[in-house]
């Protein structure tokens, strides 16, 4: 491809309020979108925000909605992602605060970890230091392989930002953090369980998923937080009826 | 109380999954076959089967209808809370009592409703 070919792209300048902007970019072979705005931002207009780190597709800090789909940028290449037309459409984030242009605010996402109780939680047991024992997780069982399943998550928020019901419902927890209850929902050696389903089955939790599947199908790391859910679903039903018999 | 909702919305579906299907296919069936009203009364006067089954179909509806409306009502608008709950449980002894007083009106022997 010659070098002297030019993309046209339309960036989102401003917050809630603001409009596209257009630049033209020359277009490179085997060429990232996340080039393609750091080409912008460091050759024709300084005062572009926009957020990455790694550029390898591990620190998930580099998230836009690129010609209307969500993606991290720095993986996806320009090839992948413009129409027929030869544009390219970039815009921040649906679902988050707009901070300036690309970079969005992720602060109410991280937190939604946290009311999912996403995080390992030891058992009582080790809070005594003599009852402490090496715990074995075989990673051929079913709750090691449910918990692999899941654990890759980077934190992009792609999938948060692809899904109608975080769009409906503010609080509702969202697919990543959900995922994430989900993983430590199969770690044997955590303590926090009922807790961790007290959480998930509130009003914005598990339950309000629709299925849709949209985060599932944009997750760069292949994760499908659709099925995470599903056996979310399936752990708080089993738990109201455990309670109901006892 | 959102986990046992989830369970009733559930239950109730796959109630309904049979039931509805049951429901068609005797109504396809009546219609098919030109059976007149009266011998389709005749057929469910006094059939406690028949009766059996459309209490079940209508509790079902009840139960399933209201949680589905309050799911849609908290998506879809800012309604919330106890005054949402309350006209949700009304709509759903509405539900059941027209549908109870439905499955009684053929079951009943009472002459009035063959008129
Ligand atoms: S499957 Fe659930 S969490 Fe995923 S996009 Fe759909 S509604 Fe959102
Ligand atoms: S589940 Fe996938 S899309 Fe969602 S935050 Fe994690 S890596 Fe990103
Ligand atoms: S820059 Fe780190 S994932 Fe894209």
């Amino acid at each position: 491809m010659s070098e002297s070919k030019l993309l046209h792209v339309e960036v989102w300048r401003g917050a809630a309020e603001g409009k596209f902007q257009s630049f033209d970019v020359p277009r490179r072979e085997h060429q990232t979108v996340l080039d393609v705005v750091t080409q912008i931002q460091r050759e024709q207009d300084a005062t572009l925000s926009y957020r990455f780190a790694c550029r390898v597709g591990m620190c998930g800090s580099c998230a836009m909605v690129v010609n209307g789909r969500p993606r991290w940028t720095c993986r996806t290449r320009v090839s992948t992602a413009v129409k027929a037309d030869g544009r390219l459409r970039l815009e921040p984030l649906k679902n988050f605060t707009v901070v300036k242009d690309l970079a969005v605010e992720m602060t109410d996402f991280f937190d939604k970890n946290r009311d999912a109780k996403g995080y390992f939680e030891p058992h009582k047991s080790w809070q005594d230091l003599s009852q402490r024992q090496f715990e074995i997780v075989p990673p051929a069982s079913p709750q090691r392989q449910a918990a692999d399943a899941g654990i890759e998550c980077i934190g992009c928020g792609v999938c948060h930002s692809a899904c109608d019901v975080v769009a409906w419902n503010e609080d509702y927890l969202g697919p990543a953090a959900l995922n994430r209850a989900w993983t430590l929902v199969n770690d044997v050696r955590d303590g926090g369980q009922e807790a961790r389903l007290g959480a998930i089955s509130g009003s914005a939790g598990c339950h309000a998923c629709h299925t849709h599947m949209n985060c599932t199908q944009f997750c760069p790391k292949g994760i499908a937080p659709t099925y995470s859910i599903a056996g979310l679903k399936r752990a708080m039903v089993s738990r109201a009826l455990g309670r109901s018999a006892r | 109380m959102t986990a046992a909702l989830f369970i009733a919305q559930r239950l109730s579906a796959a109630v309904l999954a049979f039931a509805v299907t049951v429901h068609l296919a005797t109504i396809l069936y009546a219609v098919r076959t030109g059976l007149t009203a009266e011998e389709v009364l005749g057929r469910t006067r006094e059939n406690v089967w028949f009766l059996a089954f459309y209490l079940l179909f209508v509790l079902a509806i009840a139960i399933h209808a209201p949680i589905g409306l309050r799911n849609i009502a908290r998506e879809w608008t800012n309604w919330r809370g106890r005054s949402l709950d309350v006209a949700l449980a009304i709509v759903a002894v509405v539900l059941l009592l027209l549908g109870v007083r439905a499955a009684l009106a053929v079951y009943l022997p009472i002459a009035m409703y063959l008129r």
